[in-house]
């Protein structure tokens, strides 16, 4: 090899007052919070899509949610009778069915997002993590919606809201963003390099519907397997429903105290804490997996 | 002065697998076979380099020959898989012929994405919008999504976005091959001046003239190896020397360059 010094004079005033460092975003989920303005602009840009072209175009994401309750209602309750069985069964279901869509949907688009946005990802040095998340995002502000379907519902049967239940609302929906971003990073990762995980994702998915108390009470779980019962809220999403049952159905009922008796586990917030922190474990561990797997995203996509 | 350097490459390497299994079924199928399950290669072995800021760098080779590969590691898209890149300040330009630009989208969102993707803020890219398209030139197709644009007005917009972020390190990787000649003529103006301001310039070109007109150092690879690191006359001989008997090729490479005239008459 043939090396022959050229000789350069550097202007110190054109010399960037920043440190020699690797290229590129080497900060993780800090650097999506850090650039909240890019984020922005992809959330968006996908909620745009996702009704470009249609003639109703937001007014969809209130016809789905209230076309699955309304088939849920009609199919799971007047068939099987739920409706002699639970109280106010349409808001017992229909809580879980929001929340449980949120989840499913940000682990759903989320493990795409990377291999959707692949000509972005093959071109420009950005924090990579910003698609799961904002797919993330974009999965929340379709929860709106169904909120307010819920919301209306709840009042027009007769709902008193406690501040306790509240609470236990809130924390039901973050351990959902915080599991389904963690889920959502480390299959994204993942379904660069076997396509599969896309369709694994998916078929995981449809047995979350079952899998939680909103179509059957947890009460019915309890009488069944009896100590099993406590096995049954290792799943997350279980404890999602019922801390979102806390929230609204219980508040609906003739008498909430009975309710919570009857239908809602002791220590329901001392098990949505104990989810929510390992909810966040995941967390760490995917972005620790995808830092890993990101390297190599350029040239598998 | 010791913290002058723009870009520091040491013993840089990059080993790609040449074939994929994507599914699990593949995969299964290759390893009953028998079959490797991959091929790989060195695109790029044991590379260093340093660059000064403000040096412009001509960066040639063969096609294959490991530069877009190289122009993925220092603007970070890619990471080496020995040895280290690092850089100094913000990074801007094109890589292989074209931006990172969303086909679904409007030239005009892309613009924005494109611009915040390289850090710039929403008022930083509102004040230069008029300047982007003015300068990119598309058009009523502004509106329209970059899937259905030309591959010319495609690399015409992802120049104009790139050449209007306030970068320290400026990548051009062979977008003025599939421009028209007015716009590679305000392309290579806009270099020129990118250069003069003090900012880093790593251009990737098949075309001698305009390398000789925008470069003070060349770097040629083969083969994934650094072969020549000097001055530019040099460098561009040492090239032609080593494909002498390829004379197809090296007319069609001057085809791209606007002072073919001069460079017929320098070799
Ligand atoms: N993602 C990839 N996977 C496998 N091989 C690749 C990939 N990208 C580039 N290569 C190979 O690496 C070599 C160098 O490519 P490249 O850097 O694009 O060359 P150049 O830009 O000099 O023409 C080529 O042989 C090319 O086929
Ligand atoms: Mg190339």
């Amino acid at each position: 090899m043939i090396r022959v010094p050229v000789p350069h004079t550097v202007d110190p005033a054109t010399v960037p007052d920043a440190p020699l460092a690797p290229p590129g975003a080497n900060g993780g989920l800090l650097d999506v919070f850090r650039r909240r303005y890019l984020l922005r602009l992809l959330v968006r840009k996908e909620i745009q899509g996702r009704y470009s072209g249609s003639f109703l175009g937001l007014f969809w994401s209130y016809v789905q949610p209230a076309v699955r309750f309304a088939m849920y209602f009609f199919v799971i309750g007047g068939i099987l009778g739920l409706h002699d069985e639970v109280e106010v069964f349409g808001v017992h279901m229909f809580a879980g069915i929001v929340f449980v869509h949120f989840f499913t949907e940000s682990f759903n688009a989320g493990t795409r997002s990377i291999i959707k946005n692949k000509a972005l990802v093959r071109k420009m040095a950005m924090p990579r993590e910003m698609f799961p998340v904002a797919s993330m995002l974009v999965s929340a502000f379709h929860v709106v919606p169904g909120l307010v379907i819920l919301t209306v519902a709840c009042v027009a049967v007769g709902w008193t809201p406690d501040l306790v239940g509240v609470m236990a609302g809130l924390l039901g929906f973050v351990i959902c963003a915080v599991l389904g971003t963690a889920l959502a990073l480390l299959f994204s990762a993942a379904n660069v390099f076997f396509r599969d995980f896309g369709n694994v994702v998916n078929t995981l998915t449809i047995f979350v519907t079952f899998s939680v108390p909103m179509i059957y009470p947890y009460s019915m779980v309890e009488q069944r397997f009896r100590d099993f019962a406590d096995y049954y809220l290792l799943n997350p999403l279980a404890e999602v429903v019922l801390l979102v049952q806390r929230c609204f159905w219980v508040g609906t009922t003739d008498d909430p105290t009975e309710t919570i008796e009857h239908h809602i586990p002791d220590h329901l917030f001392l098990i949505g804490f104990g989810h929510l922190a390992a909810a966040l474990v995941v967390l760490v561990v995917a972005q620790l997996v995808f830092t890993r797997l990101e390297n190599k995203f350029a040239e598998r996509l | 002065m010791s913290s002058t350097e723009s870009i520091v490459v040491r013993g840089v390497s990059k080993r790609f697998t040449m074939r994929y299994h994507r599914t699990l079924k593949q995969m299964t199928v290759a390893l009953v076979k028998g079959q490797d399950l991959s091929d790989t290669f060195l695109a790029l072995d044991d590379v260093s380099f340093t660059v000064e800021q403000g040096e412009s760098i001509g960066l040639m080779g063969l096609n294959g020959s490991g530069k877009s590969t190289l122009l993925k590691l220092i603007n970070g898209v890619m990471r080496p898989d020995e040895g280290e890149v690092l850089t100094r300040g913000r990074i801007a330009g094109l890589i292989a012929t074209g931006a990172g630009f969303h086909p679904q989208l409007t030239g005009r969102e892309n613009i924005y994405l494109n611009a915040a993707i390289l850090g710039m803020s929403e008022a930083e890219t509102n004040r230069k919008f008029d300047d982007i398209i003015e300068f990119a030139d598309i058009g009523k197709f502004l509106d329209t999504p970059v899937g259905a644009y030309s591959s010319g007005m495609f690399s015409r917009l992802g120049f104009a976005v790139a050449v209007h972020t306030d970068s320290d390190i400026f990548l051009v990787d062979e977008v003025l091959a599939v421009g028209d000649k007015p716009f590679k003529r305000k392309c290579l103006a806009r270099m020129e001046e990118i250069r003069k301001d003090g900012r880093t310039l790593f251009y990737v070109s098949h075309a001698a003239g305009s390398v000789k007109r925008m470069c003070d150092r060349v770097l040629v690879l083969e083969n994934g190896r650094l072969g020549f690191d000097g001055p530019v006359k040099e460098g561009i001989r040492y090239l032609k020397y080593d494909d002498d008997g390829d004379d197809v090729s090296s007319e069609n490479e001057q085809d791209d360059d606007e002072n073919d005239s001069e460079l017929g008459a320098e070799i």
